[in-house]
């Protein structure tokens, strides 16, 4: 059965990828190995198991690897389907909503944030804000959409795909918020996002993953970018 | 199940993107009305109303119900209609099926086609990766008529680019990366899936995808220098 069998997590503290893998398997109520990755000396499992992208995060489960985050999130959904919430709903159409915003974010907001770390000027930095800030705008729109209402999450009421998938980014989203000294989800502008935020942080599942946005503004890679950009962010 | 709504796909001709969706529609073996948009010309309010978000093509509509991005188009098609299954059953073998839609989308496409649009040194760089990840793509077929098994599905879907595409644009730029002595399995399975009887009522006709290419190519050319420029 699927879900009988072993779990190991390959990941890095810092990765948000990997925390979107770590809060389904928390959702879940999966017990897995955490094995912490030093990506400047990758280790034969992961190399191995996954050779493609040579990247974090790897799920194996009965020594099968699983790679990609999006693909991680919905293989732990689907393999341990009798274990806690669902993260995608029954409903094909709601899922194809879900699907649908998943991309988005995956587009639209986190392919910019990713640019943050080699933009060179400041005109590129200010346009790779414009796009996440435009992102967030319309995530809005997708959260009313999705929740239909019926809660604070994309799932509605209880925690789904896009809620997971989102949830993995916010430390480094708060962490660049400072490091940049620039709002990206503005509760003025974006009401429903911001309460969002809020309820997903107090969920046990976020306090016992989600990385603190202190230790994240030190990383040598927020450091190069608030390096470079010391003159264009305002002073806290 | 009671008589569904009805299905219509707004696509424009020539788009592979469109075509996926097609694709997922025959495949399942469920009937629509295809809706033809002229992309060079202005956007209908049709297609604006219904994928506000990004205005873009394919857009399903099923009934009240609207669908865009390929591949969840895809998906949604697999899981709303009863008919023979797009993407495997066992979640693990699922999982692998979207990394390689994942690879093809993500990593694969971009250098791939770059490789037989970009002209001058820049070339080189681009076939060479794209060779390296088609290797990779062309051992999933595993012995395989088609990645899906020996019926095409949803990682075919994902992949149809390479297929009728790739003939096209391998003509019209004089550039062929995937080489048959190479790339035996990829380019079988490339002649496979225009073939296939299934797929038939949606595998573009070649003469008229060629004309539509030949037609745009320095737009694509233009295209690809700008955006080796940025």
């Amino acid at each position: 059965m699927a879900g009988d069998g072993e779990l190991k997590l390959l990941g890095m503290w810092a990765s948000p990828y990997v925390t979107r893998a770590k809060l389904a398997l928390q959702i879940k109520g999966q017990s897995y190995e955490y094995v912490e990755e030093d990506l400047g000396n990758k280790s034969e499992l992961l190399l191995s198991s996954n050779p493609v992208h040579k990247a974090v995060p790897v799920l194996i489960h009965d020594g099968k690897p699983v790679c990609e985050s999006s693909v991680v999130v919905q293989y732990i959904d689907e393999a341990f389907a009798g274990a806690g919430p669902s993260l995608l709903p029954a409903d094909p159409y709601e899922r194809a909503v879900a699907r649908f915003w998943a991309a988005y974010l995956e587009d639209k907001l986190v392919a910019p944030w990713m640019r943050l770390f080699r933009v060179k000027t400041d005109e590129e930095m200010a346009e790779v804000m414009r796009q996440m800030i435009a992102a967030a705008d319309a995530l809005e729109g997708g959260l009313k959409q999705c929740s239909e209402g019926k809660g604070p999450f994309f799932g509605g009421e209880s925690v789904g795909y896009v809620d997971v998938l989102l949830g993995g980014m916010i430390s480094w989203v708060k962490a660049t918020e400072v490091f940049t000294g620039a709002k990206i989800i503005d509760a003025a502008k974006m009401p429903l996002l911001a309460a969002w935020m809020e309820r997903f942080c107090e969920l046990d599942a976020a306090r016992a993953v989600l990385q603190d946005v202190g230790a994240l503004v030190e990383t040598e890679y927020a450091r190069a970018v608030q390096a470079r950009f010391a003159a264009a962010a305002p002073n806290n | 199940m009671s008589s569904s709504p009805a299905v219509k796909l707004i696509a424009f001709f020539g788009s592979p993107y469109a075509h996926r969706a097609e694709a997922a529609l025959c495949l399942k073996g469920v009937p629509y009305e295809l809706l033809l948009e002229d992309l060079l010309r202005t956007k209908s309010d049709l297609l604006l109303q219904h994928n506000p978000v990004h205005k873009k093509v394919p857009v399903l509509l099923h009934g009240d119900r609207t669908v865009c991005e390929s591949l969840v188009i895809a998906e949604y098609v697999d899981e709303a209609f009863d008919g023979p299954p797009l993407l495997p059953t066992d979640p693990y073998d699922r999982a692998v099926a979207r990394f390689w839609a994942d690879f093809i989308e993500n990593k694969l496409t971009k250098p791939f086609f770059m490789a037989h649009w970009v002209e001058g040194e820049a070339r080189e760089g681009f076939e060479k990766e794209g060779l390296e990840l088609l290797a990779l793509l062309e051992a999933q077929l595993k012995g395989n008529k088609f990645f899906g098994g020996d019926r095409p599905g949803y990682l075919d879907i994902a992949a149809s680019m390479l297929g009728p595409w790739r003939s096209v644009v391998e003509e019209v730029t004089g550039v062929t990366v995937a080489k048959e002595e190479e790339h035996p399995s990829l380019c079988q399975w490339a002649r496979d899936y225009s073939s296939n009887e299934a797929l038939r009522p949606c595998i573009p006709d070649r003469d008229r995808l060629l004309a539509y290419f030949t037609k745009n190519k320095e737009m694509y050319r233009a295209g690809v220098r700008a955006m080796l420029q940025q």
